[in-house]
């Protein structure tokens, strides 16, 4: 009995002593749910199975990338805890996934969840909850609304924007241009095609003389581009995922159709896109960019290229290096290593979004030379400048000024 | 009328991967009475095993045939260990283990050789073929491959006891048990032999739309559509339906107005159907003939 | 090849299920039913939305065993009846202001006469056919929903986003409590009027028709009007199945109805076992549940763990839960007989 009299003593010390401290603490730092002195729970979501599995290496390079970051003593102290989910694509699947990181698990945030369905689909949720849904993995335009939508917030430059830098393009250099357009029948390849259309203003009518679409469950576009060849077009824009854009290059030049192409960022990588259609086929090629091309020659010596590598050797060694979306989660998780660090001790919610939407100029290693990441209260668009690019020999040629394209929501 | 000729020759060569892919799916159905879903991956997965070869700098015929021995027995293999203690299950259960066969092949190629598509060679180059830039000389080598195969099924079908044996056991397995044939075997030398066409399919179809692990989703269910239409029972149907759904496809996109652009699968599954509620075995099957 | 035609008697391809079989006895269904209701008063908000879109795909498996175990005909296109339902039920919410619960009367009807349109054509098709059909159908279904002229209506490739309800009344329950209970009534409604169905004379004649086409229509069964009336009666379930999916999710877009979905479906009827109406809600659960536990286990090859795990259950029990079932009745009976 006295025993347990003792230890009940010790403990209630031991309480008196843990409030005093605790107290004092609360003065400095600040947490919600998921943030503690020794960790920081974030959850992602991603499409491990299913049609868009070829994404799911995004998650497993950031994955890698907060290991680092925990090897090298965390941030500010703190262990990140990365949890990610697999919803296969599927929007109902997203909810469920959401709700379980953010009700069962608890986390702090969840970081870029990819793709414009799955986001929307818990956008309201997230927003109702005001859990941030941060820097998601999508190209579409709407992330950026921070009046309608304050917990939500894209990264990448979008499809709209990126187009209309196409169009800028065609309206000064070549203004008589008859256009055919391909495009993915979805929410992507709409954006893209929209973007033009704007960007063209009163001509895109008289200018774009044909349109095609393609399902991803279609084996091949073949037959689309000996279609659009026979329209007597002479600028191809092209807006497909890696797969169909390498076939289309790879066509245009058996059935020499050559003219002024046009590639979607999506599909600008080297050693996914390019070498696989073959060198020979690719010249003259213009897409636009914002990351470093990991196949590019270019950037064999170039600091943060080295870093990448360095990063894949020791953390993520199975990793495909020459996949554009290695670059792309390393990248990202850049991004939000740098959000947190600024957070300080005052992991809440809402300093989170505060400090995501307080980033100035920020240079990361992946990110092409001049191109800053850039947000505000008002500005939820992390990253909207991109560089126009030529395909020459076995490298991009990037021309031109680097140029911001925002298009608002 | 230019482009009606463009859209057939761009259809036919569509419709040579279709095909290639029908002689796979008819060559289950005669061996096991049912449609594989994971056939098309089992494809996939030999075709890797051959581009690996190749990486490994084994030459492209030695590849094409090595992966088509190891296909056989991989298929033999599957049939053994999976299917055959599912034989007496409903055949419904037999299907959610094709659903299952599906699963795993793909995950297991997408963790091996991860989604960057690969480029894979072709022993006919790709130039354009007789002047025509519409068929490349690949393609007409699919076909011609296609065309190779079609008569090898048929000998052995109607000529080679085993083909007989087969098409008993497929078609009546009671009966040929009672005239001595290993029917069991037979199921398991179908599984092989339709594992090996699929991996030449494959082969024949990946320097068209590059290699990667979701590559056959598509041409399956083409392939299913036009084993369907010519029969299921009839290699020369399932070929020929696939140049039909190829050529289909492509009029469907180019001549209806409006929604013919976005909707060219729907319209060629639609046009499926209605054939088959006509000819409800298909254009070259044999009907069956159910008794009480 | 021959040019004989062959003969053949052809096994039915769902065997037969005896009418008594199909359901559970009355105290199992009351036990099920007691803990439906109790459990989401002892567990988290998210738990509860997990249950409610338990309940809302075994509704789903329910109506495709109507089909296959009751008629005997196969459908792997359960997802595009899905799909109108919950579009249905979303487009009617949010463009037309209606009442959520008036939605769902709606969305039966709607996909109960697209069923029976369907079922015309694919009266001439059997087995294998019929698959292709309705698969064609799945694989068509996002792509119509796609589609430029009805994007006012659809939202297009964006989907729309659906306003989820709150408790009625001034219930003191929290928006999924409350949607649990909503759908839980519903879901036994349909059950019950499943199994009364089946027990009837159209019960009777869509099993006769399972069992032998032609011995049912020598008997004097209309086939025609029984095989479509099936599909119509499990599109229209699907249909409600759809709109309480699309309410609980919040949300409706073309690819949230693939083909992958489907093809859960079909998996959830197997595991039940094909015929058997109570496992339509263990093979709910299996499509639910085993995929988090498969990417649980590895998160690179989860797809390959979720097969192996298939082909596991299939091979335990290869005519589904209905089997383990009956394996634990023959248990007690032999406590009992002790």
């Amino acid at each position: 009995m006295p025993a347990i009299h003792l230890r009940l003593g010790a403990f209630s010390a031991a309480l008196a002593v843990l409030a005093v401290t605790s107290s004092g603490a609360l003065a400095q730092k600040k947490y919600d749910i998921g943030a503690t002195d020794t960790e920081i729970k974030i959850g992602n979501i991603m499409p491990y199975s299913g049609p868009a599995s070829a994404y799911g290496v995004i998650g497993k390079t950031e994955d890698a990338y907060f290991r680092k970051i925990n090897a090298e003593g965390g941030i500010n102290g703190r262990k990140i805890n990365f949890i990610s989910y697999d919803d296969g694509y599927s929007p109902p699947k997203t909810v469920e996934q959401a709700r379980k990181l953010v009700e069962s698990d608890e986390v702090l945030f969840i970081f870029n969840p990819l793709g414009t369905p799955p986001n929307s689909a818990i956008q309201k949720y997230m927003n109702s909850k005001k859990v941030p849904q941060l820097f998601v993995a999508t190209g579409a335009t709407k992330w950026n609304d921070p009046k309608e939508f304050p917990w939500t917030m894209g990264w990448q430059p979008n499809y709209q924007s990126e187009s209309r830098i196409y169009a800028k393009y065609i309206l000064k250099n070549k203004p008589d241009a008859k256009i055919a357009i391909l495009y993915q029948n979805d929410d992507y390849g709409k954006d893209y095609v929209k973007g033009l259309k704007d960007g063209l203003g009163a001509k895109a009518a008289s200018m774009i003389i044909a349109e095609e679409s393609y399902e991803t469950t279609q084996p091949t576009i073949d037959s689309s581009i000996v279609k659009l060849k026979s329209t007597g077009a002479d600028v191809f824009f092209n807006v497909t995922t890696p797969k169909f854009a390498a076939q289309a290059i790879k066509k245009m030049a058996e059935i020499e159709w050559k003219p002024l192409h046009f590639l979607n960022n999506v599909s600008s990588s080297i050693g996914s896109v390019i070498k696989p259609a073959g060198f020979e086929n690719s010249q003259d090629i213009i897409s636009s960019n914002y990351l470093k091309d990991t196949s590019d020659p270019q950037w064999k010596n170039d600091a943060g290229m080295m870093a990448f590598d360095a990063f894949l050797t020791k953390y993520f060694p199975e990793g495909n290096r020459i996949d554009a979306s290695v670059m792309y989660g390393y990248t990202v998780a850049q991004g939000l290593v740098h959000v947190l660090k600024a957070c300080g001790n005052n992991l809440s919610r809402e300093n989170i979004m505060k400090q995501a939407a307080s980033i100035n100029g920020l240079e990361l290693g992946g990110l092409l030379p001049g191109i800053k990441v850039q947000t505000s209260a008002t500005d939820f668009a992390p990253i909207s400048q991109l560089q126009l690019e030529k395909f020459k020999g076995e490298k991009w040629e990037l021309f031109g000024e680097i140029i911001s394209g925002d298009v608002g929501g | 009328m230019e482009l009606f000729t463009n859209q057939v020759l761009a259809g036919i060569s569509t419709g040579a991967i279709y095909a290639c892919m029908a002689l796979a799916v008819v060559m289950i159905y005669q061996a096991i009475d049912h449609l594989n879903f994971a056939q098309g991956e089992m494809a996939m997965f030999s075709t890797f095993i051959s581009w690996q070869l190749m990486q490994w700098g084994v030459p492209y015929w030695g590849a094409f045939v090595l992966t088509l021995v190891l296909s056989f027995i991989g298929g033999i293999a599957i049939e053994r260990l999976l299917f055959k203690p599912l034989a007496k299950a409903p055949i419904l259960t037999n299907v959610a283990g094709f659903i299952a066969l599906y699963s795993i092949v793909n995950s297991v190629a997408g963790l091996i050789w991860d989604f960057t598509i690969k480029q894979y060679p072709t022993p006919f180059g790709s130039y354009p073929f007789l002047g025509s830039q519409l068929i490349s000389t690949h393609q007409a080598g699919m076909i011609g491959v296609t065309i190779l195969l079609l008569i090898g099924l048929f000998f052995f079908f109607r000529f080679t006891r085993m083909g007989l044996a087969m098409r008993a056991a497929a078609s009546l397995p009671e009966s040929a048990r009672l005239v001595g044939i290993n029917t069991s075997w037979m199921i398991a030398l179908g599984w092989g032999m339709a594992a090996a066409i699929g991996s030449i399919a494959g082969m024949m179809i990946a320097p068209v739309v590059f290699l990667e692990p979701n590559m056959m989703l598509g041409v399956l269910i083409y392939g299913f559509a036009a084993a369907v239409l010519g029969g299921l029972t009839s290699p020369l149907g399932a070929v020929i339906g696939g140049f039909l759904v190829g050529i289909m496809e492509n009029l469907a996109g180019t001549y209806i107005p409006g929604a013919g652009n976005e909707l060219k699968l729907p319209i060629a599954l639609a046009l499926i159907i209605v054939v088959l509620v006509v000819k409800p075995a298909g254009l070259l099957g044999r009907p069956i003939v159910k008794r009480v | 090849m021959s040019a004989i035609e062959e003969t053949v008697t052809e096994a039915a391809a769902v065997e037969a299920v005896p009418k008594k079989a199909m359901t559970l006895g009355y105290g199992t269904s009351l036990a099920v039913l007691v803990l439906l209701i109790a459990v989401p008063l002892l567990v988290k908000n998210f738990i509860i939305f997990q249950l409610t879109m338990l309940l809302i795909y075994a509704v789903a498996v329910l109506a495709l065993n109507i089909l296959t175990g009751g008629s005997g005909q196969f459908s792997l296109g359960q997802s595009a009846f899905y799909a109108v339902g919950a579009y249905t039920s979303a487009i009617l919410m949010e463009h037309g202001g209606i009442n959520y619960a008036l939605t769902l009367p709606v969305a039966g009807v709607i996909c109960f006469g697209f069923g029976f349109l369907f079922g015309q054509p694919a009266l001439r098709l059997s087995g294998v056919y019929l698959a292709l059909a309705t698969f064609a159908l799945a694989t068509a279904m996002p792509q119509l929903l796609k589609l430029g002229a009805f994007e006012y209506w659809t939202g297009g490739v964006q989907g729309l986003v659906v306003t989820k309800p709150d408790a009625p009344f001034g219930l003191p329950m929290s928006q999924d409590m409350w949607l649990y209970y909503f759908t839980l009534a519903i879901s036994l409604a349909i059950y019950i009027f499943s199994v009364n169905l089946l027990r009837s004379r159209s019960g009777r004649a869509f099993m006769a028709i399972r069992d032998n086409e032609i011995a049912a229509s020598a008997m004097g069964i209309d086939v025609a009007l029984y095989k479509t009336l099936a599909f119509g009666v499990s599109a229209g379930i699907t249909g409600v199945a759809g709109g309480l999916g699309a309410i609980a999710v919040q949300f409706v877009a073309p690819d949230s109805y693939t083909i992958a979905l489907a093809i859960s479906l079909f998996l959830g009827m197997v595991v039940g076992g094909v015929g058997w109406l109570p496992g339509s809600i263990v093979g709910s659960a299996f499509i639910i549940f085993v995929p988090n536990i498969a990417e649980g286990i590895s998160k690179g090859l989860s797809g390959a763990v979720f097969g192996v795990l298939l082909f596991l259950v299939i091979f335990l029990v290869p005519h589904g839960a209905r089997q383990g079932a009956i394996v634990v009745q023959h248990l007690i009976g032999k406590l009992r007989g002790n």
